[in-house]
């Protein structure tokens, strides 16, 4: 790689554009040697400059763990005030690159009160690496981290069994805890695991084999991730596009912006837009990033649609193809994580941001909280800090909406406390109520005369806004 | 078919970024975007034309003029703003002007924290802007791997790295109260070689700063310092030489270190940075007091 940097950058240039870009995340405790682990991926694939390199070797000596040697953990600990503490604190991206694919790390840390971070990590990852230290085997946070990657929806996991050099590089170690780790994947149904045994610290199996492991004839941590496949059935999902924004420049166009979350889109396609389920076809489309003008569209690129006739489309609508549609619905059962100090309270209105939409809405009931060890269900009244729920949530208004397992994107949202305006919990659909349900009948809002009145007013002179009766 | 419905890492870095810009937009009543006049800056405006297009970005560039950037970026700056047809709002502290502030005579801690810190205080107090797009990456420098892509400042500004709010998947919390704003950075996740191949690729204009020219250069807080006009004082001129020199980042002449290089074109440039083994931020003279200096200055505001 770096003789053809030297010998021919053009063409080096060339490859390069090519490349493309895989997300994952690391899982592990204090002690797993995970800062080492991504440390040593960074230093190996040479992408640490001396003059860092010279910070750390200034820093090992002052507050490393190894001694004389490089802690390469420090590479990765941010933050002065962690550093003191010696932990990590919060989600921090990393970037590396090989000549196949360009890395984003998402390095959470994985003491049990930080759920919220692992969460927030694994929400944008198409891969997770699980780190269990080889002479302890899988812990209750082996569980927990197990459990939440799975519950973002991440179908790849990488077990990293690691720190193989303090069990004298044993097959039977490794053995006996990938054995134990099937039966805890099978369990929680992750698709599909992939084992390895390394060593952060003496580099064995992360880029380079080594001559430590010769029973062990699989891939490098380094090689599974240049080739992992993570390409998802996406062609047969169906075509969903947020509308982010209104682009108006002069009376001759209107064009709706945003991102395809999922699907494909062409021009002439017959499409909806909900949730006022009006109809139309797709007239242009331009690609943003060409400033051109495309025949077809597919997700994740950020585009520009003019539709064949004016139809009243704003930010917060969903344009997805006719043939193919979305449940429109208020009534949601969720995944709820919850994030904030403050405990969720039942009833309370909270701000949802969903795709390009916000809405007011309300918890009905807590179904049931999981506890993240031991996968059992418990009966609660509130939500505390990283607990995580199956809730009932009711909107203000009815919104279109898929389930997570089908659509990351579009069964995704996050829910804001009014007063504080914090983001204070993440969520997740697991299924959308075929019936609308009457939020006002459920919080026994009554209404005056004079509003009253109002509401008849709007349904008989204005019923194409599809005003409720109240 | 599989093959052909995959974007590349560029594509799908400028696709994210141009997301962000546009929820950015329409979510915020006074937003600006922050132009600095370096690479990062240039491939963010270049994004900003893409998002809106075929309207111009409908929000201002502002600039913070410590009156001490290079020339050339001074006329760079100017030549395109008008190129875009963007409006373009300059800002430089009256304190500082008043007591002729340099960074060489007052050090380069007064005046960064005066001409830079201060002065964007002091801006988006005057202009109310509560978003503002800035060009940083997660992967300058080590407190910024931790930030957020919207990174909430309160009233006065500050940043506070415990109390950041979560941001999950691509949906972003815009809500903020009167006076506090958020301080929006849609490269976040693009690495320095992302950024030059991006500009490489889309021939993005950046100005000739970047590449190595014979320039008249002195040695000055353990950099090489270029003599970009008068104010340099004479004694330190004194034994100013003529080098073959190159800025891997644009900011104020006197504490931006120049490297020497042959490099005159962006494969070159390119060739030279992968090659080469010491970090971008090395030329910045404010970051190489303490290795924890930069999170100290996000806190007190600086982006």
């Amino acid at each position: 790689m770096s003789n053809l940097i030297a010998e021919n950058i053009e063409e080096y240039l060339k490859e390069h554009e090519n490349k493309t870009m895989l997300r994952f995340i690391t899982c592990g405790s204090v002690d797993d040697g995970k800062s080492t682990l991504i440390g040593r991926l960074l230093y190996d694939s040479k992408m640490i400059f001396e003059d860092q390199l010279s910070a750390i070797v200034k820093d090992s000596k002052k507050v490393g763990t190894q001694g004389d040697n490089l802690d390469l953990a420090l590479l990765v600990d941010g933050l002065s005030s962690e550093r003191e503490q010696g932990i990590t604190i919060d989600v921090a991206y990393r970037f590396f690159s090989t000549d196949k694919r360009k890395f984003i790390i998402a390095d959470t840390p994985g003491h049990e009160q930080y759920t919220r971070n692992m969460v927030t990590g694994a929400s944008t990852a198409d891969v997770a690496i699980i780190l269990i230290d080889a002479r302890k085997g899988i812990l209750t946070q082996t569980r927990r981290h197990s459990f939440i990657v799975n519950l973002l929806g991440i179908k790849n996991i990488i077990v990293a069994i690691n720190k193989m050099d303090l069990v004298e590089y044993k097959e039977e170690v490794f053995e006996s805890i990938k054995k134990s780790y099937e039966e805890l994947a099978d369990e929680l149904g992750i698709q599909n695991r992939y084992y390895i045994p390394v060593s952060a610290l003496k580099g064995d199996n992360i880029v380079d084999r080594g001559d430590n492991i010769s029973w062990y004839s699989g891939d490098t941590l380094f090689n599974l991730l240049d080739t992992i496949d993570i390409s998802s059935s996406t062609k047969e999902e169906n075509f969903r596009f947020p509308v982010q924004y209104v682009n108006r420049p002069n009376l001759d166009f209107r064009g709706f912006c945003g991102t395809v979350a999922s699907g494909s889109v062409k021009v002439a396609d017959e499409i909806t837009i909900l949730p006022s389920g009006k109809t139309t076809k797709v007239k242009h489309i331009i690609d943003a990033g060409e400033t051109s003008e495309i025949n077809r569209a597919f997700a994740p690129m950020a585009i520009t649609i003019t539709t064949q006739d004016e139809v009243d489309i704003g930010r917060g609508d969903m344009i997805v193809h006719t043939k193919n549609m979305p449940r429109v619905s208020n009534s949601l059962k969720v995944m709820v994580v919850w994030m904030d100090e403050e405990p969720m309270v039942l009833d309370k209105t909270y701000d949802i941001k969903i795709s390009s939409s916000v809405v007011s809405a309300s918890f009905k009931h807590i179904n049931y909280k999981i506890d993240v060890n031991s996968y059992k269900r418990v009966q609660v009244n509130e939500l505390e800090l990283n607990d995580i729920a199956s809730c009932k949530i009711l909107l203000t208004r009815p919104i279109a909406v898929d389930s997570y397992q089908i659509n990351r994107q579009t069964g995704s949202f996050i829910i804001i406390d009014r007063a504080t305006n914090n983001s204070v919990g993440a969520g997740m659909i697991v299924s959308v109520s075929r019936r609308e349900e009457d939020i006002n009948k459920l919080s026994n809002k009554s209404y005056t005369d004079a509003e009253k009145a109002l509401n008849k007013y709007i349904r008989d002179n204005f019923p194409e806004w599809n005003c409720k009766t109240i | 078919m599989i093959d052909k419905d995959k974007l590349t890492h560029l594509k799908q870095l400028e696709a994210e970024s141009i997301y962000i810009m546009r929820e950015v937009i329409a979510e915020f009543e006074n937003p600006a975007m922050l132009y600095s006049v370096g690479k990062d800056s240039s491939v963010m405006l270049h994004l900003a034309l893409k998002a809106f297009y075929p309207a111009p970005p409908p929000f201002p560039l502002v600039h913070v003029d410590t009156k001490w950037k290079f020339n050339e970026m001074i006329e760079f700056r100017d030549k395109r703003a008008k190129e875009v047809g963007m409006e373009l709002i300059t800002y430089s502290n009256p304190k500082g002007i008043d007591m002729d502030i340099s960074p060489f005579t007052h050090g380069s801690a007064l005046h960064t924290d005066i001409m830079k810190t201060e002065a964007l205080k002091n801006m988006l107090d005057i202009y109310k802007f509560d978003a503002v797009f800035g060009g940083a990456r997660r992967d300058e420098e080590k407190s910024r791997a931790k930030e957020r892509i919207y990174s909430f400042r309160d009233e006065y500004h500050q940043w506070n790295p415990k109390e950041q709010r979560p941001e999950l998947w691509n949906i972003y919390n815009s809500k903020v109260k009167k006076g506090e704003s958020i301080r929006v950075f849609p490269l976040s996740n693009w690495t320095e070689l992302d950024i030059w191949q991006y500009i490489y690729l889309e021939d993005i204009k950046i100005p000739s700063l970047y590449f190595a020219k014979e320039r008249e250069v002195i040695e000055y807080g353990g950099a090489k310092i270029m003599v970009d006009d008068d104010r340099v004082p004479k004694d330190l001129r004194e034994g100013s030489t003529k080098e073959m020199v190159r800025f891997r980042t644009l900011g104020c002449y006197p504490l931006t270190g120049a490297v020497n290089s042959t490099a005159t074109t962006l494969p070159e440039i390119i060739q030279e940075m992968l090659l080469t083994t010491t970090s971008e931020r090395q030329g910045r003279v404010i970051d190489s007091d303490l290795s924890s200096s930069m999170e100290k200055k996000k806190m007190e505001g600086y982006f």
